[in-house]
């Protein structure tokens, strides 16, 4: 019963967005557009926190602990952002907005760090085992399995789960970095900085972090499937899940530091629809459908309406986001387009 | 190759609401006019803070002596919140500063 409330509640969720959305885009009807999908945000979050269950979990009944601290992080929310919001001057805004993008991103990025090392397990558990039974990694991997299997897991969702997990992350966590990054160039204390290559430097980090991301889930992928030969899996896909975590970090600030501040809201609007499909993999992740939905209609309105704002500063997407990469760039690109 | 396609079928619901609402959002803001490009990106910077609902689950899942998951559960709550709360609130006060303007023309 509360579980199909549960369901109801995501589906109004769902709805009022769209709808939400939809009035948002024209004048008359914004204001109220916006009223309308914070109530759905509220019937949503409400109906998680009282009718939330796990079927899949087996230690408890499958509801949520932990109210307290659910509450007093729901009320310094409140408070802290209510207060942010009334005080911020008009013309402050834009950042503000980007402010608090960044904060949706960390909070997408903090709920993957939780889940990775939910999903690999505590690390004392395997330690203690190493060393007061002396049990060999094999015997190690195959417990890991069993247990994976216990839980009715197969190597492939496994792998499939820590993909979702770790492309959340990092999508999170340039979005963190690069709003933080656009908030200070706004403010005026960050000021624009780009070096010689540096679009080359960018394009290789991104590529580095796709095949650290494919190399982690390959070895996870093996060891689950009892075929590692690796001498600790474990340690070795930490490793890499954290390098991933601080290249990408790195990669958010390299992103938009060259970007000059004129073009800051196009960004900011990018930023938007990244921490839009972070939050659509935190949907993936816990089969939750008005995470999904409502992530990835940010996910792609953002995209789109970023490519309006470009049009109507009369530039193209790829000219905003390469185009300041140093004066020879800028100059061959203006003359392009 | 095996694996990907029972991953597939596996989440073959989940696939299709994502597909239709990539084009749902590209629909429903189709014709936005250039003034409200920035409420618009307020508006959705705030939807995606459903984002809390994923904090929230962690949060309410972490074991008791898990410190460390509490702690980051925590974090997220907060920022989720912020995103949330925040972002509704500033796009109220843009679309009236909107409002207010084409009052006095």
């Amino acid at each position: 019963m509360a579980y199909s409330l549960l369901h109801l509640a995501y589906l109004i969720g769902s709805i009022t967005f769209i709808v939400g959305l939809k009035m948002l885009s024209h004048p008359a009807s914004a204001r109220k557009g916006n009223l309308i999908a914070a109530a759905g945000m509220a019937i949503a979050i409400f109906g998680t926190i009282f009718l939330y269950e796990d079927t899949s979990d087996i230690h408890a009944d499958g509801h949520l602990r932990n109210y307290a601290w659910i509450f007093s992080g729901l009320a310094i929310g409140c408070v802290v952002g209510v207060l942010a919001a009334k005080k911020v001057k008009m013309t402050a805004m834009p950042e503000m907005v980007s402010l608090f993008n960044g904060m949706g991103g960390a909070c997408a990025m903090l709920i993957s760090i939780v889940e990775f090392n939910h999903l690999l397990g505590p690390v004392s558990f395997t330690i203690s085992l190493n060393d007061t039974i002396g049990w060999s990694n094999n015997a190690n991997n195959l417990l890991q399995s069993l247990q994976h299997l216990i839980n009715g897991v197969s190597p492939a969702n496994a792998a499939g789960k820590l993909v979702i997990i770790m492309l959340g992350m990092l999508i999170g966590t340039v979005s963190f970095t690069g709003s933080v990054i656009a908030w200070g160039k706004l403010n005026g204390r960050i000021k624009d900085a780009s070096f010689k290559g540096q679009h080359i430097i960018n394009l290789s980090l991104l590529g580095l972090l796709l095949v650290l991301v494919i190399y982690a889930v390959a070895a996870y992928y093996k060891m689950v499937d009892m075929s590692s030969s690796s001498t600790n899996p474990q340690l070795v896909i930490r490793l890499l899940f954290y390098s991933v975590l601080v290249l990408s970090a790195l990669y958010g600030i390299l992103f938009v530091m060259p970007i000059g501040g004129a073009d800051m809201p196009v960004v900011i609007s990018l930023l938007n629809s990244f921490t839009g499909v972070a939050a659509a993999f935190g949907g993936f992740l816990y089969d939750n459908p008005v995470m999904l939905t409502g992530g990835i209609l940010v996910g792609s309105a953002g995209t789109i309406l970023t490519i309006l704002m470009c049009k109507a500063m009369n530039r193209s997407l790829k000219n905003v986001l390469i185009g300041s990469f140093g004066g020879g760039a800028a100059a061959s690109n203006g003359g392009a387009s | 190759m095996d694996t990907l396609l029972n991953f597939l079928s596996d989440h073959i619901e989940l696939v299709y609401i994502v597909i239709l609402s990539i084009f749902l959002g590209i629909e429903v803001i189709g014709r936005v006019p250039s003034v409200l490009h920035t409420p618009l990106m307020s508006g959705a910077n705030a939807i995606h803070g459903v984002v809390i609902i994923g904090a929230i689950i962690v949060m309410g899942k972490a074991e008791s002596d898990n410190y460390a998951a509490l702690i980051l559960g925590f974090l997220a709550v907060i920022l989720g919140t912020l995103n949330v709360v925040g972002g509704f609130m500033v796009t109220d006060r843009m679309l009236e500063m909107f409002k207010g303007k084409k009052d006095r023309k």
